[in-house]
């Protein structure tokens, strides 16, 4: 399992928008880089992220080898209901990452 | 022939001289385009398939509707010292209601090896439309953001990049 950094906030009010910040460790390896011995370098990065809340998706992103190692995301979305906020990172040679952040919201 | 259809006939021949002006006009910025394009290439050399793809990833995307500029702004420094993670964000001027909000946002790159970046897709449970990443940057150049609204136009916005240290380029 990859190791990945969420930042949620813990309590929010109804209606307030939040702040979402996701980062996962990850090569990216891009598929361009070459060995010194001018072998290529195989492709292996995330290519999905998918963000939901309570089961529905409110965020979804599509990264392509341009994307900086250990992939980073912020964006935002409306505190509707207390529940869990989960994300799911998929990318090449089967990789497959799962974290779920509890959000209570008054 | 009295004045009433003489006034009609000059009416429909200026919606159709009207009509046969506006074609030459879409015809003449088509081919400013196509002129354009060998243009900067001939300026750059060996960057013409990038250039080209990019162009080519936008058309893909887009279809035949038109990009208007605006709305969307793109946030990246100026100059970077390491192409190999540089901060981007986009902010798109949007009230992010169920009736009009981003559908999605395309970032693309000139002179990457491949003109795709990300797509993010958003919707109007984003409350705001603000998203933001860490790229790769090969060469110094300019990225685009086009935003797909839920209306079906798109706005875009572009920035241009200094890069001393390229991304991609070194060895293992």
């Amino acid at each position: 399992m990859a190791r990945a950094l969420i930042n949620v906030p813990a309590a929010a009010r109804r209606g307030d928008v939040i702040e979402i910040k996701a980062l996962i460790a990850h090569e990216m390896e891009t598929g361009f880089r070459r060995t010194q011995l001018g072998v290529l370098v195989p492709r292996d990065i995330i290519t999905q992220f998918l963000c939901t809340y309570n089961g529905a998706e409110i965020f979804r992103a599509e990264f392509h080898p341009a994307i900086a190692a250990n992939p980073f995301v912020a964006f935002s979305t409306i505190a509707t209901e207390s529940g869990a906020i989960v994300f799911k990172w998929t990318g090449d040679n089967g990789f497959s990452a799962t974290e779920s952040v509890a959000i209570s919201v008054a | 022939m009295n004045p009433r259809t003489t006034r009609a006939s000059r009416r429909e021949f200026l919606l159709a001289a009207g009509g046969v002006s506006a074609g030459i006009a879409l015809e003449g910025a088509a081919m400013l385009a196509a002129a354009a394009e060998p243009a900067s290439t001939t300026a750059l050399p060996g960057t013409r398939n990038a250039v080209v793809s990019m162009v080519q990833a936008i058309r893909r995307l887009v279809g035949t509707a038109a990009i208007n500029k605006g709305k969307v702004k793109l946030e990246l420094p100026p100059l970077v010292e390491n192409g190999n993670a540089v901060a981007l964000a986009v902010r798109v001027d949007s009230p992010m209601t169920q009736a009009e909000h981003v559908k999605a946002i395309h970032v693309f790159s000139e002179k990457n090896p491949q003109p795709y970046i990300a797509t993010f897709h958003l919707g109007a449970r984003a409350g705001r439309a603000s998203v933001a990443t860490r790229v790769r940057l090969a060469d110094t150049q300019t990225v685009h953001a086009i935003c797909e609204m839920s209306d079906g136009t798109f706005w875009s916005d572009s920035a241009s990049v200094v890069v001393t240290l390229a991304a991609c380029l070194e060895e293992l």
